[in-house]
């Protein structure tokens, strides 16, 4: 291993200076993928049970849709088909509903808290328990890389559940002088880039507050909630407590939202459809949590670990293949030390390993869908028209499926669509900045306040960048860390209401 | 002969000045029995629009003031609105208030504002978590300003409705713009004239008279207000607010079912709460191999 790794020595220039200065490292380690490559190293698909098709989760059973169809659902990384997904329509989203009106009246209102707090810490449990399979299944349906499905979407998903189920029956010390109770039915939708994850963020804390959930995930990835269903069902859950609908958003989606008998909305998606779900309870008597798009400001000063922020920046925006809302897509590097940042960027994203998603050692997985490669081309393309400067790795790329080169944008104006769009895929653009306050200015100008990041040794520094950064979630030497304890959400058109920690208990409750 | 007595006359409150409106338009306010009480301004969008631009200027401002800064301010308000107290229960004994409610009404409201003067600097505590993440993280989560709050303010009282909702949105730090009572305006000029007496800066809290039929939808679109709140029960109006807020994701609240003249329900940090984001800040913690704790 050490053979392969060729060290490029630029030392600093000879200028023989008077006193002997201490001398300045500016040592970059490379790997040469001229001469490594790693073997492959793929997870099996064996431990992963995949039925040939799904059908609705109405009533604690496995249904088939009013409408009798089937889609199928594909794997974004090879194109070809997994398995068929049963397509609902609004007369199924009626009866979920019901079931869950049924459930929460009947059974899941009226139980102890301790006893509703048991089921769902088994839930957690049995997550724990399937978590090989469910991040098979989760890489094959989504694209993301194995590593991140098995280390971040599937615990974090079980640790969600853990952390509400306790929750249950002490509500009433989250809410100083309160006595909150559960709003009824929550209709719940949820985005396709963390499938598991965001279910386990809607479910396990509407559980915890005693409600009864209809639950819709997203179209191109309903695999693993289909099979959290299978974990509900055998949790020997109440029947019609936890409802799982599949098939079309704009259709079924707005179905839930619309209907009647929901209390509460939880959605999770761009702020083009937030707003229209805005819109649609206007008037009724609907709660509603938003957790919408962003474009997150990462900014390194100059005083800053550069090679740790610079790691940081990568996981930023590639973590996921950028398909994440609180993304650090916009970097803003202090001008002092651009050239060696931008330099150290360059590198890095040479070594980034864009292939197989269900191979241990893939960085990058494949984008999600074929319409959101097209929506990354076409700001890579505006990008160029808009004559900024592209930097794209270039390295090998599968023959088949949906994939994105890792992609910098520089030379690039406040104003341009790249700095103010949400892109949604491995695409970062750099801005620089002189000073605090230009910084600031800059981050926040933007329709949306969803997160941020912020690198600097100096303390005194963090904590006014954190405090003046119009963020709900602001990283500072650190960026994309999500824990169920902590709350995370939005500030302006990024949404609104909490999820997570004791804050999101809120969303689901009359206070 | 008998001295002519000065008669006064309502203005608006923006940016700390008394400007008349911009739309040069009036409306008679009065009583019960149909008597003129005064000429109020009938403010235009264009005054909300100005009222909004000093707004934002004066957000960043107030919003990073100590928090006991502001409940200084706050106790400030209340003590000049206790030495004017004979002024506000003449103006509502005007505007068809029994004397006995009238003085009650306006004690209430200096006893409101003394109590959101004490939840300034207390609100943060009680609503912000040091988060137990399983990682070698600091995380914690504190309560911050939303912005800019458009406010119609409630309808049926002169003075305790409009200190009720005024009171926790700038404890909280935000700012606002606050249409008064269309038929009961004259405390809440008056009250402008205490703010302005009371430290407080010009533009936190700005007043317009006038229509709300007319207004409305300007305080529920404006793109740059970031929450709004309505107090009436007018379920059509809700709706078109609530439509209109979308533009800009406005946070909405409506505080149709309370009695201000309650103190259970009308005074409470949860008001506070709901014109603040939650923001969680992480970091890591330096986890040196081998250190044993310092015991």
């Amino acid at each position: 291993m050490a053979k392969a790794i060729a060290k490029k020595n630029t030392t600093a220039k000879s200028a023989a200076p008077k006193k002997a200065a201490p001398a300045v490292k500016k040592n970059t380690i490379k790997l040469s993928f001229d001469t490594l490559h790693y073997a492959p190293a793929p997870e099996s698909k064996s431990s992963a049970k995949i039925d040939a098709q799904y059908n609705l989760f109405i009533n604690g059973k496995f249904v088939k849709s009013q409408s009798g169809q089937y889609y199928d659902t594909i794997n974004p990384a090879t194109e070809e088909k997994i398995t068929s997904v049963a397509e609902g329509n609004a007369k199924d989203v009626d009866i979920a509903v019901k079931a869950a009106r049924k459930a929460y009246e009947g059974v899941w209102g009226k139980m102890p808290a301790k006893e509703r707090s048991k089921y769902i810490y088994r839930i957690a449990r049995m997550i724990q328990e399937r978590a090989r399979e469910l991040s098979i299944i989760e890489t094959l349906d989504g694209g993301k890389p194995i590593r991140e499905s098995r280390d971040v979407d599937v615990p974090l998903a079980a640790n969600h559940f853990f952390y509400n189920a306790g929750w249950a029956d002490k509500l009433s010390y989250a809410f100083p002088n309160k006595n909150p109770q559960p709003l009824g039915v929550a209709g719940q939708i949820l985005p396709w880039n963390f499938p598991l994850l965001m279910a386990a963020w809607k479910i396990a804390p509407a559980l915890a507050t005693g409600n009864a959930v209809v639950l819709k995930p997203a179209k191109t990835t309903s695999l693993t909630a289909l099979k959290l269903a299978e974990i509900i069902q055998e949790a020997d859950l109440p029947p019609g407590v936890v409802n799982i609908i599949t098939g079309n958003g704009s259709s079924m989606g707005m179905a839930l939202v619309n209907h009647p008998d929901v209390n509460k909305i939880a959605f999770t998606g761009s702020t083009d459809v937030g707003k229209v779900i805005q819109k649609a309870i206007a008037g009724t008597n609907k709660k509603l949590t938003l957790e919408l798009g962003g474009k997150g400001a990462n900014i390194i000063f100059d005083d800053a670990a550069l090679d740790q922020a610079v790691e940081g920046i990568i996981n930023g925006i590639f973590f996921n293949q950028g398909h994440v809302c609180c993304a650090g897509s916009r970097l803003f590097v202090q001008e002092s030390v651009y050239p060696e940042v931008l330099r150290k960027l360059k590198d890095r994203i040479a070594t980034l390993i864009v292939g197989d998603p269900l191979d241990k050692n893939t960085d990058i997985g494949a984008i999600n869908s074929k319409q959101q490669l097209d929506t990354i081309q076409k700001y890579i393309n505006i990008g160029k028209k808009e004559g900024a400067e592209i930097i794209e790795s270039t390295c090998a790329m599968p023959k088949k499926g949906f994939f994105c080169r890792p992609t910098l944008f520089t030379n690039l104006a406040q104003s341009s669509r790249l700095v103010q769009e949400e892109i949604f895929g491995p695409v970062l653009t750099i801005q620089t900045f002189r000073t605090d306050d230009e910084v600031i200015e800059k981050a926040n100008n933007t329709p949306f306040g969803l997160s941020a990041g912020v690198w600097t040794d100096k303390g005194s520094k963090v904590f006014n960048m954190t405090t003046k950064l119009r963020a709900g979630v602001v990283w500072a030497n650190t960026f994309n860390k999500f824990d169920p304890t902590s709350p995370f959400g939005g500030y302006k058109e990024s949404g609104f209401g909490r999820e997570g920690g004791m804050h999101g208990l809120a969303a689901y409750l009359r206070v | 002969m008998k001295r002519v007595e000065v008669l006064k006359t309502y203005k608006i409150y923006i940016g700390g000045q008394f400007p008349r409106t911009e739309s040069g338009r009036y409306y008679i306010a009065k009583n019960k029995a149909g008597e003129p009480l005064a000429n109020v301004c009938l403010c235009s969008r264009k005054d909300f629009r100005d009222a909004a631009v000093v707004a934002r200027g004066a957000f960043g401002g107030w919003s990073s003031r100590a928090a006991f800064n502001r409940s200084q301010i706050l106790y400030r308000i209340a003590e000049m609105l206790e030495c004017r107290k004979a002024q506000f229960i003449e103006e509502l004994i005007k505007q068809d208030v029994a004397p006995a409610q009238a003085e009650e009404e306006v004690l209430l409201s200096i006893d409101r504002l003394i109590y959101y003067a004490g939840w300034c600097d207390k609100f943060q505590q009680v609503f912000s978590s040091v988060n137990p993440v399983a990682s070698s993280y600091f995380n914690f989560s504190v309560p911050e300003p939303t912005g800019v709050v458009s406010i119609i303010a409630p309808q049926d009282t002169s003075l305790i409705g409009l200190v009720s909702v005024i009171a926790p949105v700038i404890a909280g730090g935000n700012t606002c713009i606050v249409l008064a009572s269309e038929t009961k305006p004259l405390c809440a000029v008056t009250f402008a004239e205490v703010l302005n007496s009371s430290d407080l800066p010009g533009g936190v809290v700005n007043i317009l008279t006038g229509k709300p039929s007319e207004l409305v939808k300007y305080f529920a679109d404006h793109m740059d207000i970031n929450a709004m709140v309505y107090c009436e029960k007018d379920e059509a109006t809700k709706k078109l607010i609530q439509e209109k807020a979308v533009l800009n994701v406005k946070r909405v609240f409506c505080y149709d079912k309370i009695d201000w003249n309650n103190e259970a329900e009308g005074q409470s940090p949860y008001f506070i709460l709901d014109s603040q984001e939650i923001k969680t800040t992480w970091h890591p913690i330096e986890n040196i191999g081998g250190a044993k704790s310092g015991y």
